[in-house]
């Protein structure tokens, strides 16, 4: 429990810093104000919209302001949307989440049982393919690869659309995509181009660990005691894997909700990550700032609950916390 | 097992892939997107691209730039300080209640009412002293001083439905509730950042657009638009990238609309500092004085660039030299202004006659993310002022960094794109002598300044009359780029790509009014 508490008090730290940072940088980046008044506006007109946003504060007193606002819940209106910054992070959340969430499956879809096979054939050819792929998978940018299944599948196949977000469905006051077969025709691409990192990367942890378990007395024993390969396998190579796994995709997930700018750019898909993008490039401070603290909370929740996770897994960690 | 794995990935592939349907109806890659559907909230070209579809002004703009009557049917200057409106008869809002004055006067007070819009409307409304409902379809409209641009002032101005939009807010807009004008189009959905579904409105007094159904779809990434509308996704898009230009038109499934733009680039220069920040001599080291105040020197840097070949190659050809800060046929650009010649011999001649035998070093400034190849642009420009002597560096920002830094004079040469419908506004904001209280010179950091321009810009501003306004624009940019306080460079081309069977009118003012596409 206290464990709990102490990194909750850490992650409140981590979020007062975060928006200290952010709002100094903005601060320096530029005047929103002049971007998006009219190049024609007179003086005066200009002067008493940079008042009315509360710009012609200094920097110290705009912070305090800000501060005070967000402790009551309230992160600002964006200047450029005229509404709720926070509830224009939470109107693009069911995308992002339905993205991530694919292209984690995905991910995982793709990543086990090719690092299962080149993991217990490691000798095969279709390993060493598999190994080369996972390379490529690492090393090819996701904006590349993102225009290629574009090129491909939709320009010259036309067996998918090149972008958008498909058909939603409201469900538990949520519009998601993934209820519809069209939704996930316009899914799929981008969650597929989103988990081509992160599948090489399951393969290479899976193929690891698997030939690491391979070589264990339990796996030899199991063996022994005339299991069959599919019950070694599933039964005791497999669950071993899976811990460094879990915990590394935990940590991968947070990137994968906050930071999905490349493929959402790409693909048209209107997630939070394009959001940010735009806001950074209008100086949209409030829609900046309130996304960047939603992002570091989310990872400080993330971290916290691999934690817990990676004790309740593995014991012996549960034993040195206490 | 794992081949059983592998099929059972691949066979939902199989069954999600089918041809792509096309929808019925129109759909529209924008280049931009919209953040907001209150067509009084943000004064920015996207919002109002969109918001035309649904809202119409008294006055309307064709597309040659040109005013002609919108929902006001007729419209003079009864003195010269007071104008007199037609509204057009007949004119119905999506709730089917008629126009009236009154909403009129409601549309021309709200802008000032959003005090919270970072891009407010209120210039268009400021010269407005009093309004005065004559009768339900008249309105006259006081200025204080006389004031020729009233009437494209208010081409910017939507008319929105006093009914619905009375106490709305920007919400009420974006959800529907409150977005009832007079356009060709209602809306059916607004899913933000993503598209925005719209529904042909029956009731519309003018020609009544060929769509049932228009998607405009949000696609600000060059090659997802591309992507989209070669998929056959969108039947249309707008924005294309320069380098694809030449590619599309070789493909027989796709036509391409051309025009020269309203927007013009030109290089602002420091004409004020005795030191400018980024002009030294060729070892890097100060100089006496500011070469840029040297006319000889902007006119050899004038004369050493090549502006044919700057639109054929780094333009990919979407562009066509300038010699005037506003595009072709736009009142103050004149018939046919000679256009500065290539000479780089003259150049290094009058380089050397101003005193500059072995040249400077110049760094030129410009953003990397606004007009068509901006960076290469600079590059360009770089190359030639070298060839006479100049040496140049070349240091670009994204824009969100550039126009702060620009407006407070950070730079000696700098890059810069101007969209105006008239010579004199052009001019009053880009070579009128700075004047906080005016507003006069907002973006001339240079601090140009000349007496007689001046007033030949106050007096196009004070001809109620069309053709006298003009006139006076012509004599003050004639006057004016005589100095050469910046250097202009081209006129951009915008480009529209549409399916085979489609036609667009070009627009000089780049919008794109999906009303407007029509079947071949």
């Amino acid at each position: 429990m206290t464990f709990i508490l102490r990194r909750l008090l850490h992650g409140a730290w981590v979020l007062l810093a975060v928006s200290a940072l952010v709002f100094a940088a903005l601060y320096v980046v530029g005047n929103p104000v002049e971007l998006l008044v009219d190049p024609q506006a007179d003086p005066a007109d200009t002067a008493r919209t940079i008042a009315a946003l509360g710009l012609d504060q200094p920097l110290w007193c705009q912070y305090r302001t800000f501060l005070g606002n967000a402790a009551r819940g309230d992160l600002g209106t964006s200047f450029i949307h005229g509404v709720p910054a926070l509830s224009l992070i939470l109107e693009r959340l069911p995308a992002t989440l339905e993205l991530a969430a694919s292209a984690l499956f995905l991910a995982l879809l793709l990543g086990i049982p090719l690092g299962l096979w080149a993991g217990l054939r490691p000798t095969s050819l279709a390993s060493r393919l598999i190994g080369a792929a996972s390379t490529l998978g690492f090393a090819l940018p996701a904006f590349w690869v993102g225009l290629m299944l574009i090129l491909v599948f939709a320009v010259q196949l036309q067996w998918l659309p090149p972008g958008g977000r498909g058909e939603t469905r409201e469900v538990l006051g949520l519009s998601l995509s993934i209820f519809t077969l069209d939704g996930w025709r316009h899914l799929l691409l981008p969650a597929l181009n989103l988990a081509l990192y992160k599948a090489a990367l399951v393969v290479r942890l899976v193929r690891a660990g698997s030939r690491e378990a391979l070589a264990q007395d339990y796996v030899r024993f199991a063996r022994a005691k005339g299991l069959t390969e599919s019950r070694v396998v599933t039964g005791h190579v497999l669950p071993n894997t899976l811990i460094p796994v879990v915990t590394v995709l935990g940590m991968e997930l947070g990137a994968l909700i906050a930071f999905a700018v490349v493929t959402e750019t790409v693909f048209g898909w209107p997630g939070m990550g394009k959001l940010l993008m735009d806001a950074i490039n209008a100086l949209d401070r409030p829609v900046v700032v309130a996304y960047l603290l939603f992002a570091a909370a989310l990872f400080v929740v993330l971290n916290l609950l691999v934690e817990l996770l990676y004790g309740w897994l593995d014991p012996r960690v549960r034993e040195g916390r206490q | 097992m794992a081949r059983r794995l592998l099929l059972s990935f691949l066979l939902p592939l199989l069954l999600l892939a089918s041809p792509a349907l096309r929808a019925a109806g129109l759909s529209v890659g924008l280049a931009a997107d919209v953040s907001s559907l209150d067509p009084h909230y943000l004064n920015a070209a996207p919002n109002i691209a969109v918001a035309s579809h649904f809202f119409e002004t008294l006055v309307a703009v064709d597309k040659d730039g040109q005013l002609v009557p919108g929902l006001a049917q007729s419209w003079q200057a009864i003195n010269p300080t007071t104008w007199e409106f037609k509204l057009r008869p007949g004119v119905k809002f999506h709730d089917g209640s008629p126009l009236t004055a009154e909403d009129v006067v409601f549309s021309l007070e709200r802008p000032a009412s959003l005090t919270q819009s970072p891009g407010p409307f209120t210039g268009f409304t400021r010269a407005i002293s009093g309004k005065k409902v004559v009768d339900a379809h008249t309105l006259r409209l006081t200025t204080a001083q006389p004031y020729g641009p009233l009437p494209l002032d208010l081409a910017s101005v939507f008319i929105v439905s006093k009914k619905a939009a009375a106490k709305a807010t920007t919400e009420d807009f974006n959800s529907g509730k409150a977005l009832v004008g007079s356009g060709p189009f209602r809306l059916v959905k607004f899913r933000r950042g993503e598209a925005v579904e719209l529904a042909r409105f029956d009731g519309y007094w003018g020609e009544k657009p060929a769509w049932d159904t228009l998607t405009l779809r949000i696609l600000p990434a060059d090659a997802a638009r591309l992507a989209a509308l070669l998929a056959g996704q969108v039947d249309m898009i707008e924005g294309v990238p320069g380098a694809d230009v030449a590619r599309l038109k070789k493909d027989a499934r796709f036509r391409l609309e051309q025009r020269v733009s309203w927007r013009t680039l030109f290089l602002q220069l420091d004409l004020f500092r005795d030191a400018s920040p980024f002009v030294t001599d060729l070892a890097g080291k100060p100089l006496a004085k500011n070469p840029l105040k040297d006319l000889k020197v902007r006119q050899a840097l004038s004369r050493a660039i090549n502006r044919e070949a700057l639109a054929a190659r780094t333009l990919d050809g979407l562009g066509v030299p300038a010699s005037r800060l506003v595009a072709p046929g736009i009142p103050g650009h004149g018939q046919q202004p000679a256009a500065e010649p290539y000479d780089p011999e003259g150049a290094k001649r009058l380089l050397a006659e101003a005193g500059y035998p072995q040249g400077f070093a110049l760094t030129l400034h410009g953003p990397n993310n606004r007009y068509l190849n901006d960076e290469q642009i600079l590059q360009t420009l770089a190359q030639f002022f070298g060839r006479i002597g100049v040496k140049t560096k070349v240091e670009t920002l994204p824009l969100a960094a550039y126009f702060g830094r620009l407006r407070h004079a950070d730079f000696s040469a700098a890059l810069l794109g101007w969209g105006s419908l008239s010579g004199d506004f052009a001019l009053r904001t880009l070579l009128g002598t700075p004047d906080e209280k005016s507003g006069w010179g907002a973006w001339n950091w240079g601090r140009f300044s000349d007496a007689r321009v001046d007033a030949d810009i106050r007096s196009a501003l004070a001809s109620t009359d069309p053709a006298r306004r003009s006139r006076a624009a012509e004599t003050a940019m004639d006057q004016a780029m005589q100095q050469l306080p910046v250097i202009p460079l081209h006129h951009q081309v915008a480009t529209w790509a549409l399916r085979a069977g489609l036609t667009y009118p070009a627009r000089i003012d780049e919008f794109t009014f999906a009303a407007q596409v029509r079947p071949r």
